[in-house]
């Protein structure tokens, strides 16, 4: 019994660490209408400020927790200021994308600076523990238990009591109002900005104390939780995502007790996706509640899209396939084939995030069931390459376009952080369901690549099998666009509701274009899977999502020539100019915020 | 169509809807009788559109039945409505911005394409969406000719606008004017092909000649034997053209008839110029607070 006690107490304490960042994320959405992105990366600036000031000065505790804070609201004030600020007025979707492009770039400078490897963050506090009841309770418990109540209990106060956290909440209300009536909305955005930022980073040094453990790499899903958190509270509401947090915790604490640490995320994020689709504004939100702005508007900056003519387009085609003959570069060649690929995965998003106006970020996981798919039929089933990766793609649009279905009736940014959620829960179930996915140890021994019984066994045949596959379902995307359908999924992105009282059944269409999107990316991760040669449920990642998602942009959104362009320039030009691995995810978050900003419609315009 | 002919083409009883406190429209009845012309007019805030939206399925009611020729369509969701033949405008316009003109007008003709889009009965309907794709990306002729035959449809209906849109077939609909913008729309209800059209508003923010012009293309569709429902608060175009006018207030139908008769009902009178401050607090349906 003792055991379900300290499951309990660790659930609390664990739900306290969530609280303090789904706090400042229910903050920020409040009076910005933003999912903060960037939220995890302060969280870990936070812990590596405490260790620094820990190992390199042997600052005592109170003061490592005030350096965190410091460190965390100032980062805060920088991102609002240069990251956020510049994009007012820009359709909703950009500051959440700016968000995550500033996490990528933090994420990647920690990395450079401390390294990849995790850290040991001491903490004095870890080896006092007192006996209460049948369990113990150690200090730092208390401790994480205290800040959580007293940070709750002082932004209670400074919500209620002072002017300036009335300002907040008029501002959350009703921001032109609020501006009307003499608040300073910037100045506002800026305090919670640094409150929220604050928060953030003491969780992070929290968690590393709580764990004697901290790593840059934990910044992705300490967004994630609080995210949820904050969701299941109800988006934007503070009371909502404390409870949201202990809610999480608890779930959290007693899964793990009963099936293990593997599933502890996989409860998470089915947590989330049930919420949002079952109850959008949360499990505290009162009936009569009106959901909070729509935040429809995709990010389809007006563009007139750049118009290659038909003829163009073959030639480049044509010059592309007589490569290998003029220049039979092995590395050349191999890097090409690799912009192939990820054009694939482009051309797939491009239709789902672009044209139809879903922005997916958890497209990884559409080539991670074609990957896993292809490799298990080939390797369980026999079946042909060819064939395997035929089937990869028709899998993928199957299991992809089921799992997403219950989220199309959710709109812009509910929409995107569902596919995350869900994309998060692909990547789990392959970790878990090891009799089919042989679990952490990933597949090895993937056949190589051949068509018709052939081998593909030189780099300029593996070159010209993914040319001639992206150059197939390009050209029908090409038609799709040119149909009826290419003119309905746009209206289904431009204006639902005028669509609907069109006669556009939305599920049908969403459906559609998703199924067509996922046959490419199923297609794309199945032929990855032969040339790996081996594959594990972390071969497709977040990252790979966020690229993907950066390609598009780049591009233009739902322009088919622009995601093949988008891949050749993300994936060659670090290759030309031989750019460190380490350097490249830093420099696709900063290609990332640089279009936002200043290139919304992509290179060659939205189509 | 005979045996409707005396029936309503539109019968609305009691259609009720509630925002919290408020009511805003309360227990309406309406009817339309085919090819007939009734105008809703009413102060700001009457619940003219909010009974637009119900009747098109953008909104659902709290009480009342809504029957289109016969048939119960209360609580359909719009794309069905859509395929029974209503067509709506909307009041601040909502074109679809990134698609050309024409485009915009071709997806008002979405529920007219039958090659395309193959009606199955369950459980083959589940598969019709792959039909329709493998037939959008192979276009056999019979697509193509409908595809074909559709667009001259739709450069027909935007030739009665006359040289306003057709030499801006390609833009996109961002790009236009707002009196364009306007346009293109009562292009997409028309491509629908109606059997009942809904305007709301449709010469709002238009300037004189403009009006003019619009209401000369409305009379057109009118005579042409189109059942049109119009909310419209410029009042010259409503006596012109109607058949009927209704005027709501505060959620609640104040007067019905004749252009003329409705013209000169001290209620109307009242409802427009204002004398309610003294006397509305016991004919309000609204809370005081409301009112304020």
């Amino acid at each position: 019994m003792s055991s379900w006690f300290d499951y309990t107490l660790n659930g609390i304490i664990i739900g306290n660490i969530y609280a303090l960042l789904a706090v400042g994320l229910a903050l920020i959405f409040g009076v910005a209408r933003l999912i903060n992105f960037a939220h995890g990366s302060v969280y870990v600036v936070g812990a590596y400020a405490g260790f620094v000031a820990v190992t390199q000065f042997g600052t005592p505790l109170p003061l490592t927790i005030l350096i965190a804070v410091a460190v965390g609201a100032l980062l805060g004030l920088v991102i609002e200021r240069f990251g956020l600020r510049p994009l007012q007025g820009y359709a909703h979707i950009a500051p959440l994308l700016a968000t995550i492009g500033i996490s990528f770039v933090l994420d990647q400078i920690m990395q450079l600076t401390f390294s990849p490897d995790p850290r040991a963050l001491p903490s004095e506090l870890l080896q006092q523990r007192f006996q209460v009841g049948s369990g113990t309770i150690g200090a730092l418990d208390l401790l994480i238990a205290a800040i959580g109540l007293a940070s709750a209990g002082l932004l209670y106060a400074f919500l209620r009591y002072t002017k300036l956290g009335w300002a907040v909440r008029a501002t959350a209300q009703d921001r032109d109002a609020a501006q009307q009536m003499g608040v300073n909305v910037d100045a506002i955005n800026r305090t919670v900005f640094a409150i929220a930022s604050g928060l953030g980073a003491l969780s992070g040094l929290l968690v590393g104390m709580y764990y004697n453990y901290i790593d840059p790499a934990m910044s992705f899903q300490a967004t994630l939780k609080g995210v949820v958190a904050q969701v299941v509270g109800g988006v934007g509401n503070v009371p909502g995502a404390i409870a949201g947090s202990l809610l999480l915790g608890l779930v959290e604490s007693y899964g793990i007790a009963l099936f293990g640490t593997s599933y502890r995320n996989l409860f998470a994020f089915v947590l989330l996706v049930a919420v949002l689709v079952l109850k959008p504004n949360g499990l505290f939100a009162s009936r009569r509640q009106t959901p909070p702005e729509p935040m429809t508007g995709t990010f389809i900056a007006p563009s007139k899209p750049i118009h290659i003519p038909y003829r163009i387009l073959v030639a480049l085609a044509l010059v592309a396939a007589l490569l290998p003959a003029v220049l039979p570069d092995p590395y050349v060649l191999q890097t090409l084939t690799n912009a192939w690929l990820y054009g694939l995965a482009g051309l797939s998003l491009t239709l789902i995030a672009g044209t139809v106006g879903l922005i997916s970020l958890g497209h990884a996981a559409l080539l991670a069931i074609g990957g896993y798919a292809s490799a298990l039929l080939s390797i369980n089933l026999g079946v042909p390459i060819g064939l395997s990766i035929l089937s990869a793609g028709l899998i993928a649009a199957a299991i992809g376009t089921l799992l997403v279905f219950p989220s199309f009736r959710l709109r812009g940014h509910y929409l995107s952080i569902a596919t995350l959620a869900i994309g998060e829960i692909v990547s789990l179930v392959i970790l878990n369901w090891e009799s089919l996915t042989r679990g952490p140890i990933g597949i090895s021994g993937i056949p190589p690549l051949s068509i018709f019984g052939i081998e593909l066994d030189t780099d300029r045949s593996i070159y010209w099998f993914t040319l001639a596959t992206l150059v197939v379902l390009a050209a029908l995307q090409f038609r799709l666009l040119g149909s009826h359908l290419g003119r309905v999924l746009r209206a289904v992105r431009d204006d639902d509701i005028a669509a609907r009282s069109y006669g556009i059944g939305l599920n049908r269409y969403k459906a559609l274009a998703f199924a067509v999107g996922s046959f490419a990316a199923g297609i794309s991760g199945g032929i990855t899977s032969h040339l790996y040669s081996y594959i594990n449920h972390e071969t497709f990642n977040s990252q790979l999502s966020i690229l993907a998602l950066t390609i598009v942009i780049l591009g233009g959104m739902g322009n088919v020539a622009g995601a093949i362009l988008g891949s050749v320039l993300l994936v060659g030009l670090p290759e030309v100019f031989r750019i460190a691995a380490e350097y490249r995810v830093l420099i696709y978050g900063l290609v990332l915020l640089l279009l936002i900003r200043f290139r919304p419609q992509g290179l060659l315009g939205t189509v | 169509m005979s045996r409707l002919s005396s029936a309503s083409l539109l019968e609305v009883r009691g259609l009720t809807r509630r925002f919290g406190g408020l009511t805003a429209v309360a227990g309406i009845d309406l009817d339309l009788a085919e090819g007939e012309f009734v105008s809703i007019i009413g102060p700001n805030g009457a619940g003219k559109t909010t009974l637009f939206n119900l009747m098109t399925g953008l909104d659902d009611p709290d009480a009342g039945t809504v029957r289109f020729r016969g048939d119960d369509i209360t609580r359909l969701p719009p794309e069905r409505l859509a395929a029974l033949g209503i067509a709506r405008t909307f009041q601040h316009g909502r074109v679809f911005a990134n698609l050309s003109v024409m485009d915009n007008v071709l997806v008002g003709a979405h529920v007219r394409f039958r090659t395309v889009r193959p009606t199955w009965p369950f459980p083959f309907s589940l598969l019709s969406p792959l039909a329709e794709l493998a037939l959008a990306l192979i276009r056999p002729r019979s697509v193509a000719a409908e595809e074909k035959r559709m667009r001259e449809e739709a450069l027909k209906i935007l030739s009665r606008f006359g040289e306003r849109l057709l030499p801006r077939l390609d833009h996109p609909a961002y790009s236009l004017s707002y009196a364009n913008r306007r346009r293109v729309e009562i292009g997409r209800a028309l491509a629908l092909g109606p059997r009942l059209l809904m305007l709301d508003e449709p010469t709002a923010g238009m300037n004189q000649t403009e009006t003019a012009e619009m209401q000369g293309l409305i009379g057109d569709l009118k005579r042409s034997g189109l059942s049109i429902l119009l909310i419209e608060h410029k009042l010259d175009m409503v006596m012109q053209l109607s058949d009927r006018v209704v005027v709501m207030d505060e959620g609640s139908v104040i007067a019905n008839g004749k252009p003329n008769d409705v013209r000169n009902d001290p209620a109307v009178i009242e409802a427009y110029l204002g004398h309610r401050r003294s006397d509305a607090a016991e004919a309000s349906p609204m809370p005081q607070e409301a009112v304020e």
